[in-house]
Formats: structure tokens, sequence, C-alpha cells
């Protein structure tokens, strides 16, 4: 691969905080979004949703909704090939398999969770589909409801799926389950490890579903244009969406193109295509283009929200503060599906951590909820709050300070991480050095009630497909076009480091995101890895633009291409810099000369992964009187390899923060017998500016092993400290261990006045 | 969002009439920050709605030491809050506009709304519980006024006929050396409904050091919002020692019946009760 930390450049675009291409538009309120697609004669969609969360469905009746004027188009599951096909699996973030991903989007013979999709309707206005939904008749049978993973794994639990087997490595059970896989890692012998243990603290943790909180509910447009269809959605991965619904509808991937809006938000909730089936199937039977758009109650009953977990943690260490041996049961809610995230929760769990002796099982189990999906490193939060909380007890318990206790035993480079393999180089150790030299650890914390947790994070970054084309135009300015849906503000850093590689001011190039018919194939947007494996793309992209201006060069100048440097926007005579052209001049010339326009073309090819680390300092108030947990001062310290855009990283780490407090203290789904009783942001309570300080960021730059600026991914690591810097805060602050997320005022008060039996 | 007629009338005898010669549900409409949303989650559809914000007796918002203040119903809860004698004489009040909702809602939601939607957890009534306010209520046989400790009939029920319509809340002057406090609990800091909410007034006798009148009502922990008599009475004639504000507290919890429902359990909504009754009596001290 290419040099890694340095990129090649001479302009300083990379590593300044370049304003946001698109932050005119978005605060200006311009930004396309995909409910503000207008097409021609457009229908609008609804879909009717199941009030039970398990119920046969044994007949649906909608022959007086079709009578309805302005009804044009009704589709049950019925409507959808034959599911006997259906073979395939879809990666993104989460592996779902097709078929299930068809039963997801509208339900089979059976409905799986409140709000699963029976019918969907395309009618003239919102007002007729809706009055429409109401003159469809649904016969239920209704079954018993699987609450909670521990229903689910009862012997006698009733089953969801009849053709669940539990997967294992070993065996192959001959009776299906509820238990949809067990996976199991580790090294050495936990048992010989706890023996030679001096302390030994375990303890058992739960946590609820919580679902990404985008702001813009899922909407897509398909029109129909003889056999090809166009499809206008809000997704992080089009071409992993163009692929579901060619799977799922069995038309040619070139028959359907996928067209990105703008995006308000996905966080890994935005991978699956929910909605776009259904406008493709209802657009085809009515013959006219169909828009829809969920509602926020949609949002939350049907969508995919993040996987909760059960969790066992035991951790033992010598009196020098060494672990020498690490257990953890992880018990996984997959929703309706199999399918909880349990290859990242694995992989996260003890991430931080040497370890002598190591066992890690995790449980993929499907309940009466909505299929989960990725959530902003997918099964980390929830894990590292048990870690956490019990490395902050071990550390007490040996009489050490918490961040003594993490530097004794973190990872470096060569040390296994989780899944065996070797590190790679990795920046643990000058995190925690930054957070001890920080002006937070060092600041005095005075005042009743009050109290400082620390907390660390590991995501070992994903890496997928990115690709990149970038055309010079005949005036010199470049355009850098690629496939990768802008979450994040991928357009700018593509702009900045095309703009270093090439030499040339930021304000020369711009970024586009394509539709898949006029890009080439990218992986989603997810994973913490578009900068990290795209500038991999644009550095070979560029590398292809450069040869091909060198060509020409040396063309007009006359000269062999060896003889050619460039430099800054001008291609001379090695030794003879008044034998020159400029880029411009250049760029003009290959519209009549040489081998015609310039353009370049690069993938990401194969990158090694590039893990970061965090670790996260929460002050905190807790009023013993309500319960109610006051943020008073948050520091995020991270390891981003290099800061291509150190305000953006700063609002990826902030924005991460944020969320990973809203699980900690606030955010979870109420259900009471499997019907969600808060599908409602009033009830749903994310966190507001309000009940947060400016939420402080230490950037560390220890630059990856590969690519071109070693830029490691930023996005899903700040969402894993969170839940355990505020426990441990809280512990601090008022002397109780809260083991149950969120924690809530209400569950805060009852353990500092339940008299000590429940905790 | 249904459709449904729409009407503004410019006096209260305009409104009255088409309110008489209405058929199908009628629907008042002050701000619209309730209404509005009850009609999209089809809650509620009415077939016509009747803006009150162009009548004038219900813009009215004015204050007399010797009569007392008056709040127009359609008056937003910002312009109660801004208005110096709210501040200065019925302070609790002008505490509790300015935790409705955010700054957008309380431009736009008036006083009179919240009172008539009749939520349990509507932040102003309290306030204007404790300050022994009445509701001003104009129909087809004239006006006539009702104290606001029976207006509440049950969640979103009220003491309005269909042909009525709020016009004002009247409060009788506050007494000497009184003062009050609201304090609601929600587990954010703001766009949230009460998990409880408890407005205290108190007016002390400056020579004897004793309490003359005390007033404790209480939000989301019964069906309507309620005062707490019995606690009130364990103050009044007594001194606001520590031990008088804490009994009040358990007095104010034993008055409430909460229900237990996704914001609170009924347990906790009762050591809430007690927590804010202490902390607004002894926030409310005379100053
Ligand atoms: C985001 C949000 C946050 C909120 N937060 C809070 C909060 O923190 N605390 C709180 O208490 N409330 C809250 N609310 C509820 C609401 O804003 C308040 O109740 C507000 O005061 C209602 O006033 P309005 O003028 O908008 O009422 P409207 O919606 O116009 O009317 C409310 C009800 O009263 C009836 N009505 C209105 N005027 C009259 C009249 N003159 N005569 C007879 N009937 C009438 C209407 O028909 C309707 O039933 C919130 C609402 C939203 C949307």
């Amino acid at each position: 691969m290419t040099g890694n930390g340095q990129g090649n450049g001479r302009n300083d675009s990379v590593g300044t905080s370049y304003v946001k291409v698109d932050a005119w538009e978005r605060v200006t309120g311009r930004a396309e979004y995909a409910a503000d697609v207008r097409t021609p004669n457009a229908l609008h969609a609804k879909v009717l949703r199941s009030p039970h969360p398990h119920a046969i469905i044994k007949s649906i009746d909608v022959s007086r909704a079709e009578q309805l004027s302005g009804v044009k188009a009704i589709i049950t599951s019925k409507d959808f090939p034959s599911m006997d096909e259906l073979k395939d699996s879809f990666g993104g973030e989460l592996m779902v398999n097709a078929r299930d991903l068809r039963r997801m989007v509208l339900a089979d013979d059976k409905v799986l969770f409140d709000g699963h999709g029976v019918a969907a309707v395309a009618a003239t206005s919102l007002e007729i589909a809706e009055a429409a939904l109401d003159l469809i008749t649904v016969e239920y049978e209704i079954l018993p409801v699987i609450n909670s993973t521990a229903d689910a794994l009862k012997p006698d639990a009733p089953l969801l799926h009849p053709d669940v087997y539990t997967k294992t490595l070993k065996e192959t059970p001959d009776k299906p389950s509820n238990l949809a896989s067990y996976v199991e890692s580790g090294w050495g012998d936990v048992d010989k490890g706890f023996a030679e243990a001096a302390v030994i603290v375990e303890r058992s943790f739960d946590s609820m579903m919580v679902h990404q909180g985008y702001l813009e509910p899922q909407a897509c447009t398909a029109r129909w244009d003889n056999e090809v269809c166009t499809v206008w959605t809000s997704t992080q991965g089009t071409f992993n969406g163009q692929r579901m619904v060619s799977t799922l509808l069995q038309v040619p991937l070139h028959q359907v193109n996928f067209v990105p809006t703008e995006i308000g938000g996905g966080f890994g909730g935005k991978i699956y295509t929910l909605v776009e089936p259904i406008a493709m199937l209802l657009a085809r039977k009515a013959g006219r283009p169909v828009k829809f758009v969920m509602d926020r109650s949609e949002v939350f009953r049907a969508t995919g929200p993040g996987s909760p977990q059960q969790s066992t943690v035991k951790v033992g260490a010598r009196k020098d503060g060494t672990i020498v041996a690490a257990q953890g049961s992880l018990v996984m809610d997959a929703g309706a599906f199999p399918g909880a995230p349990v290859a990242g929760a694995s992989m996260v769990t003890f991430g931080p951590y040497k370890m002598e002796h190591f066992k890690l099982e995790a449980y993929d189990v499907v309940t009466n909820k909505p299929r989960v999906q990725a959530y902003r490193a997918p099964g980390g939060t929830p894990a590292a709050f048990g870690v956490e909380v019990v490395m902050d007890e071990i550390a007490e318990k040996l009489g050490m300070d918490p961040l003594e206790f993490r530097k004794i035993n973190a990872v470096s480079e060569g040390d296994p991480s989780t899944n065996g393999r070797p590190l790679p180089k990795v920046g643990l150790k000058e995190v925690l050095g930054q957070v001890e030299g920080s002006p937070h650890w060092n600041a005095p914390l005075e005042g009743e009630n009050r109290g400082r947790g620390l907390a660390l994070g590991f995501w070992n970054g994903a890496v997928a497909m990115s690709s990149a084309t970038i055309n010079v135009n005949v005036d010199g300015t470049v355009e850098v076009v690629s496939g990768h849906v802008d979450l994040t503000g991928t357009r700018t850093t593509m702009t900045q480091m095309a703009a270093d590689m090439l030499q040339l001011p930021p304000e020369r190039v711009s970024a586009r995101v394509t539709d898949t018919a006029s890009g080439t194939y990218t992986d989603v947007t997810g994973g913490s890895r578009t900068v990290y494996t795209q500038s991999q793309a644009i550095y070979n992209a560029c590398e292809s633009v450069l040869n091909e201006m060198k060509a020409l060069a040396a063309d007009q100048l006359k000269l062999n291409e060896d003889d050619i440097e460039y430099a800054d926007g001008a291609f001379s005579a090695k030794g003879n810099p008044e034998t020159t052209l400029s880029w411009d001049e250049l760029a003009g010339r290959s519209r009549t000369r040489g081998n015609g326009p310039i353009s370049g073309y690069g993938t990401s090819g194969r990158l090694k992964g590039a893990p970061a680390f965090a670790a996260h300092l929460a002050d905190v108030e807790v009023d013993p009187d309500t319960g109610k947990v006051k943020i008073l001062r948050y520091t995020c310290f991270q390891d981003v390899g290099k800061a291509i855009n150190p305000a953006m990283v700063e609002g990826q780490i902030q924005g991460g923060a944020v969320q990973g407090l809203g699980w900690a203290l606030s955010e979870y789904y109420h259900y009471e017998d499997g019907k969600l009783r808060n599908p409602t942001l009033l009830d749903y309570r994310m966190l507001t500016a309000l009940d947060l300080p400016m939420i402080d960021t230490e950037i560390v730059e220890v630059p990856a092993d590969d690519s071109p600026y070693g830029a490691r991914g930023v996005g899903e690591v700040p969402i894993i400290p969170p839940a355990a810097a505020v426990e441990s805060a809280i512990y601090r602050a008022v002397g109780v261990r809260m083991t149950q997320l969120p924690m809530t005022p209400e569950r805060v008060f009852w353990a500092l006045h339940d008299d000590g039996s429940e905790q | 969002m249904q459709p449904f007629d729409y009407a503004a009338p410019p006096t209260l005898e305009e409104a009255l009439q088409i309110l008489s010669q209405a058929s199908g549900l009628v629907r008042p409409i002050a701000g619209g920050t309730d209404l509005i949303a009850q009609i999209k989650e089809r809650r509620i559809a009415p077939s016509l709605v009747l803006n009150v914000k162009e009548i004038a007796e219900a813009n009215v918002l004015d204050y007399d030491p010797g009569q007392g203040l008056r709040i127009g119903a359609a008056v937003s809860c910002s312009d109660v809050a801004s208005y110096a004698p709210v501040a200065a004489h019925y302070p609790s009040l002008a505490q509790a506009c300015l935790l409705v909702g955010s700054t957008q809602i309380q431009n736009r939601g008036s006083v009179g709304g919240n009172v008539c939607n009749a939520a349990p957890s509507a932040d102003t009534v309290p306030p204007l519980l404790t300050y022994d306010a009445v509701a001003v209520i104009a129909g087809p046989g004239g006006s006539r006024r009702v104290p606001l400790e029976d207006f509440f009939q049950g969640p979103g029920k009220t003491a309005l006929q269909p042909q009525e319509l709020l016009i004002e809340v009247l409060l009788p002057p506050p007494l000497p050396n009184s003062n009050s406090r609201y304090l609601r609990f929600i587990p954010r800091e703001e766009m949230d409904i009460a998990v409880a909410g408890v407005g205290s007034m108190v007016a002390v006798d400056p020579q004897t050091n004793t309490c003359t009148r005390a007033r404790i009502a209480l939000a989301s922990v019964a069906p309507t919002p309620i005062r707490a008599k019995e606690a009130e009475r364990r103050l009044e004639g007594s001194p606001l020692t520590e031990e008088a504000i804490r009994e009040a507290g358990e007095l104010a919890a034993s008055a409430c019946s909460p229900i237990s429902d996704i914001r609170g359990s009924a347990a906790y909504r009762k050591e809430l009760v007690k927590v804010l009754t202490r902390r607004t009596l002894s926030q409310s001290l005379p100053r």
C-alpha cells in the first residue's frame, strides 16, 4: 500500500476544518431530503400495521378498501414473488437473509411484532390512503407473546419460527429454537485464571431496546418508466439497497436505479430496504409513481432499532493490577428475526484489555419486537457498559486509581485482539496519556453528590469497498464522483483529500454523490470506515489522473514522461522550471489533444483494519431526592489516526457521545405485553441541548498502518463508553452501582432508597 | 389530517352565534398546540374549528391592585410570563408559563388552552389553583363564573358546555406578605410532561411569623389537578418550620392518587410530591 500518515500534498486542505460543502443548503432548508422529492402524478402510500405482537394472519380482505374512490393499488405479501427462491444474504452492517428481509417489509403468514406491516395502499391523497386502511379487514389468531430473551429461552417457550435452529460451531440441534445462534470466543483457561486472581468481580447487567433517533423518517418515491424503476430514497447504501430490492422483487440490477437524496441521519438504521419494495410494488401495480413517507410512530415501531443485551461479566486481577482472566456472556435480543450484532459485540466487549485467559459467549435470540438493525457500533454500548463498570469496581477493590488500572492493562501493537489476531498499530496508550495530562482529569471535583467516572471504548473499524472517479474539467476544476452516500460530511473530506493529493486549492474541487446508474459500486456508508477506505480510492484515482496529466504534459512539451515533475499546479521539465505548463492550460488542451478528457478511477482495494480507541470522562451530580442525574462536564479522548477535518471529527465524537448518554440516562423502548407504549419523541426521550454540557473533545493522532493519511474511523467509538462513564460517576457521587440501562431518575431513586436489597 | 371547517369570528357575539348554530363537533382553538396534535393523531375529529384569538375579550391582560389579574383566554404563555405584574405578584404563574414546552410553544400556546385542555399535567393550573382563580365562561345564556377548583372533571373533561367558551381567568389580588413557587419534575430539562408538579403559595403574618394562608396544588398525580387541603391546613396558623414543611409534604403525598404509567410509577410519584412540596414551600417563604 501507500505511505501512511503523510498525505502527499503541499496545500493545507487536509487537517483543516474546511467548511462543510453542504452546510449552506442544510442550514437554509434548501437541501432536498427524500420526502421533498416531487414527481408529477405521484400517489401516496400508507401501510396497515398489526396491533398484535404475535399472531397468525388467517385472512386479509381488501375488497372494501379497493372500492374507495382514490385508491389505486393495494398490496399484501402475496404480491411479492415467491420466497422459495430467496437464498441470498445481505451485508451492510448486520447480515440479514433475504427471506427475513422480505418478511420484515410485509408479514407473510404471521405477524411477529407490534407494528409489523400487513398490507399497503396507494391512493391519490394521504387522507384517502389512511381512510382505506380502516376498510381493510384482517383476521388474526393471537399467539402468546415473547417479550424478552428470558421468555424466549424458557424450555417450553412458544416458537417464533418453526424453521430456526440454533447455529453453533459444534453441533446441529434437532429441534427448532428461539436461540438462533451461539458464538464462543477466547483463549486460555478462565477457570485456571480465576484461581490465580487476588480480586474477582462478577455482575449482571441489563439494557433495553433503543432507537437510532435519526431526525428524518424513512421515505422514498418509486417511478417505473417502462421496465426501469427509479427510486429516490434516504439510504446509507444505494448499491446495497439496489441489490436488496432486485432480489426481493426479482428485477435485474440494471432495471433499478437508486438515487440517494440528502439523508437526515442513519446511524446504521437506514441500510435495509424497508420502504422501497413497498413503493416499487405499489407503483408497478398502480401504473403511477408512489411516494411513501413513514411517520414517527412507524419509525419507532417498524424500522430496526438497536439491540439490547443481558450480560454477565466476570473479571479477575492479580494484586499488581494485571487482569488474569475475563469472562463474559452476552444474551442479545435480535427482535423478530435472527441477526443480533453478535460479532460486533463479541469483538468490542473486552477490546481495550490484555487478558491472559479470556472467554466470551454470545447468544442471538428472537423475540416479538422489530428486527434490530445496526446502531452505531452495533452491540458495543451495552457490552462495554458491563465490562467497564466491572473494571471500575476491580480497580476500586485493588485500591487503584481507575486510570492507573487501565494503563497497566491497555493493549498495544502486537497484543492479541479479541478475535485472536495481533493488533496493528493502535493508540490506546497515547489516549490514556492524554487523559492523564488533561485539564479535566486534573481538575478537582468538589461538592456533595458529585462524582467522576472514566470508561474506555474500542471499535475495530470496518473495511469494505469504496470507489471514486475523478474527472478534470477543461477549465482545470475537478469533480470527485462517488456512489458513497454522504452521511457525515464525506463530500467535504473527499474534496479536501483530492485537493491535497492533486495540490490544488479545495475551492477548485467539488465532490458529488451519484446514483447507482452513474457511479461504480461502493458498499454502505457505515462501520466508521468511509473516510478510511475512501481515502485510498481517491488516492488511487488521483494517481491515475496525475499520470494522465503527466503524459499529456510530456506530449505537449515534447519530453519524456519521466522528465516531467508536478508541483502546485504546474507540470515542468525536471531541472528546467522554465519549460512548464500549468494545470489549467493542460486541462484545456485535453479537450482536443493527447488522449482526450482526463479521468481517473480508483478503488480502496484491500486495506487492513484500523482499530480505534477512546476514553471518556464524565462528571455528574445526582439529586438524591429525585434520582435525577445531571452531567456537569464531559470529555472524550479519542485516537482518530489523522483528523482530515478536525471540526467534523469533533462533531462525530460529540454526536456519538450524546447518543451514548441518551442510552445511559433516558432512552428506551417501553413495551407492555409486546405493545410499544412510547413511539413518540415526547415519550422516547432523547437528550436535548439543555440536558447536556458542552461535550469537550481531545483528539489524539496515532496514524493507522494503512491508507494514505492513516485516518482511523471516528463515528462509532464515541457511543461506546458513555453509559459506563456515567455509571462510574454516579457510583462515586452517591455510592450505588447501577446495572440497568437506562439509569432513569426513578431507577436511581429506588437504588438509593430501597434499603439496598434490590441492588 | 382530516379536513374541517374553520371560523375566526371577530366578536364574542358572533362566536357565540356560530356555536349555537353549529351541528357536529366544534372545537375552539387558541394556539392549537394541543388541538392540532390531537386532530393529527386522529384522537378527535371536529367538523368545525373556531379561532378565539380575534375576540377582544379573550386578549385582555390586565392587573389592578384592587381587582387582581385578568388573563384573557387566548393570551399566550409568553405574554403572561413577561407581564411585569405577574412576575411581581404571582411568581409561580410566571414560572409555570416558562416551563410549558419550549419558547416556540410558549409563544403560541395560551394559558386558557392549557386550562381548557384539562390535562392532569397542565403546568399553569397548580399556580392558578393556589391563587383561587375563577373561570369566566360565556354561553348562550350570558356569562357565568366557576371557581377553577370546580372546573376540572376528569382528564380532558371540564365544566364547559358544548356551546360555551372560556373568556378569561380571574385571579384575586395576592395577600400581603405572600409568595409562591411552582416546580415540576421531568426526566429531561424541557419538552416533557410533568411526572409530578407542585405549586405552593403561602402568606405569613410578619408579627407572629405564622402562616395565615397556605395553598398547595398538585399536577400529574390524580385524574385532575388537585389541591392538597390537609397539607394546607397543617400549615395555616403555625410557623413554617422545617418540621411543618416536612409534614405538609407527607400530607400532600397522601392527598394524591397517582397512576403508574410510562412516565413513572405511582410510588415514585408520591415520593416526588413530598420532595416538590417541601422544595416549593421552602422556596415560597415570603421575601
Ligand atoms: C411540544 C409541546 C410541548 C408541550 N409542553 C407542555 C408543558 O410542558 N406543559 C404543559 O402544561 N403543556 C404542554 N404542552 C401542551 C400545550 O402546549 C399547552 O397545554 C398549551 O397551553 C395549550 O394552549 P393552546 O392555546 O395551544 O391550546 P389549543 O390547542 O388551542 O387548545 C387546547 C384545548 O382547549 C380548547 N380551548 C382553547 N381555547 C378555548 C376557549 N377559549 N374556550 C373553550 N375551549 C378552548 C381547545 O378546543 C382544545 O381542546 C405542550 C405541547 C407541545 C406540542
